[in-house]
Order: structure tokens, then C-alpha cells, then sequence
């Protein structure tokens, strides 16, 4: 379980179509400008947003991304949270591997949105979905 | 869905991408250059994302898709004008951008246009001249 306080309500943005996913992005970079975290930060995170908020369409069949700020005490940070009932990922390491595909991309998005990342957390069942909890903090 | 604008300057394709772009204005521009290109006959193709604040996977395929589809139709392509923090997160997440030649803004990209295509010149068979130029 990733450690932190939830600060304010959360923002939730649905993911149904390809201009949803811009809507994540500038959700996310709006929430990282506001706790401050360092351009390159933003630019990380923001970057791993749109990669997860695209496999939650196309591979997930459409969520939603739920965007908070939070604490632990010393730093604040941004939590982005993205939930799909899609079909669910069978083989979570080989997915998490760079270059593996199955939608015909680059097979980065996943291993490389955890790497753009602090803290990566993943859950997911075939048949009923995934849930990617993704937290960068500030420095 | 918005489009991408290309402007046509001599034998240069500009493009300047000023928006976010969702995936499908992205693929609806790698359309829209390859028809350009052929159409004007340009050598080159300048991308402008000094206003991109991310390159992703997606985006990242596209240009260097579109840099070999030009290279297909006989034109060179150089992206410029990449942030520092859009360059550190690029290498971070695992994308060579294959293929890509890149310089710092529009200025160098077309000296890098316009050398690459006198070094063709040069590089043609039978030219000695070029041999002879190439010596100090």
C-alpha cells in the first residue's frame, strides 16, 4: 500500500474517448503545477498519465483517471489513480516489460510510466479489470 | 478534432505543433505531411515542438514515422526545438527516437536541411570536384 494523506478532494476525469486522454494530461499537469513539483517532475508525470490514461482506453475499454494531491508529512505529491473494468492484464510481468506489446504500440507505456514514477502500484484480475495507482513527489 | 497546420517556406515543410494533440490529430498529421510532401515536391520537413510539454510513446512513434515516410519520398526531417525536460523524460521512459535527426531550433534545423542535401550533390558518382574540395 503507497503511504500519504489524501489533501482536498480528488478530481475525476472519465477516459472514453481519445480527447479524454489530453483532458488527463492537462488535469495532471494543472494538479502538478499546484504542489510545485519540478518542471522535469511535471514533465515525467504528465508523460506517465498519458500513457496509462491511453491503455486504460485501448487496452482497459474506457475508466476513468481520479487526480489528488497528497502529504506524507514532509513532501506533498500528486496521486493519480486509473481504474478500467476491461478485461484485465493475464501475465502482469510480461506486461511490465519493455518492448512487450499487444496493441501494435511500442510496449513502453507501461514499463515506462513506472520508471517516470515514484511510487508504482498495480492490481489487477482477469475478467474484472485494472487499477494503477501512480505517485510522484516533490523534492 | 483539430488540425495540425504545415507551411510551405522555399523547399521547407514547417511545422509548428502548437496543441495538445490527441492521438488521432497525430495520425491525421503524419496523413496530411506525406500528401504535402508529394504534392510540393519539398526536400524537407522541419517539426517545431518547442510548445510540446511532453513527447509520449505516442507521439514519439509518430515522428519517427513521419521521418521515414519523408525519407521514402525523398525528403529529409529534423525535429526541433525540444525541451531539456522533454528530452530527460523521453530517455527515461525508453524511446530512441530511430532515425530522427534533431537540432536546436528552426534556424539550424534548415542549415542541416540545406547541408544535407549539398552533401548528396557531393556524394554523387563521377562529381570530382567534391574529392578535390575535401582536401585542405
Amino acid at each position: 500500500m503507497t503511504a500519504g494523506v489524501d489533501l482536498g478532494v480528488p478530481a475525476t476525469q472519465a477516459i472514453r474517448s481519445d480527447e479524454d486522454v489530453v483532458r488527463v494530461r492537462q488535469l495532471v499537469r494543472t494538479t502538478a503545477v499546484a504542489v510545485r513539483l519540478s518542471l522535469v517532475d511535471q514533465t515525467k508525470l504528465v508523460t506517465a498519465a498519458s500513457e496509462l490514461a491511453r491503455n486504460t482506453l485501448i487496452y482497459g475499454g474506457g475508466g476513468s483517471a481520479e487526480v489528488s494531491t497528497v502529504s506524507d508529512g514532509r513532501r506533498r505529491g500528486v496521486r493519480i489513480v486509473f481504474a478500467d473494468q476491461g478485461p484485465g492484464i493475464p501475465d502482469l510481468d510480461l506486461a511490465l516489460t519493455d518492448g512487450y506489446t499487444t496493441g501494435g504500440g511500442l510496449g513502453l507505456g507501461l514499463s515506462g510510466a513506472r520508471r517516470l514514477v515514484d511510487d508504482f502500484d498495480i492490481r489487477t484480475a482477469v475478467g474484472e479489470g485494472t487499477t494503477i495507482t501512480v505517485t510522484k513527489w516533490s523534492r | 478534432m483539430e488540425r495540425v497546420p504545415i507551411l510551405k517556406i522555399g523547399d521547407i515543410l514547417l511545422v509548428s505543433i502548437q496543441v495538445d494533440m490527441s492521438d488521432q490529430t497525430a495520425v491525421q498529421l503524419q496523413e496530411d505531411l506525406a500528401e504535402r510532401i508529394v504534392a510540393t515536391g519539398c526536400h524537407g520537413v522541419i517539426i517545431d515542438i518547442t510548445a510540446l510539454d511532453i513527447v509520449d510513446s505516442f507521439v514519439g512513434r509518430m515522428l519517427s514515422t513521419i521521418a521515414s515516410i519523408s525519407k521514402v519520398l525523398d525528403a529529409e526531417t529534423v525535429v526541433v526545438g525540444m525541451r531539456p525536460a522533454v528530452a530527460i523524460t523521453l530517455v527515461e521512459l525508453g524511446l530512441s527516437l530511430n532515425g530522427i535527426r534533431t537540432a536546436l531550433n528552426v534556424e539550424r534545423g534548415m542549415e542541416l536541411i540545406a547541408a544535407s542535401r549539398t552533401d548528396d550533390w557531393d556524394e554523387a558518382p563521377g562529381d570530382e570536384d567534391a574529392e578535390t574540395t575535401a582536401t585542405p
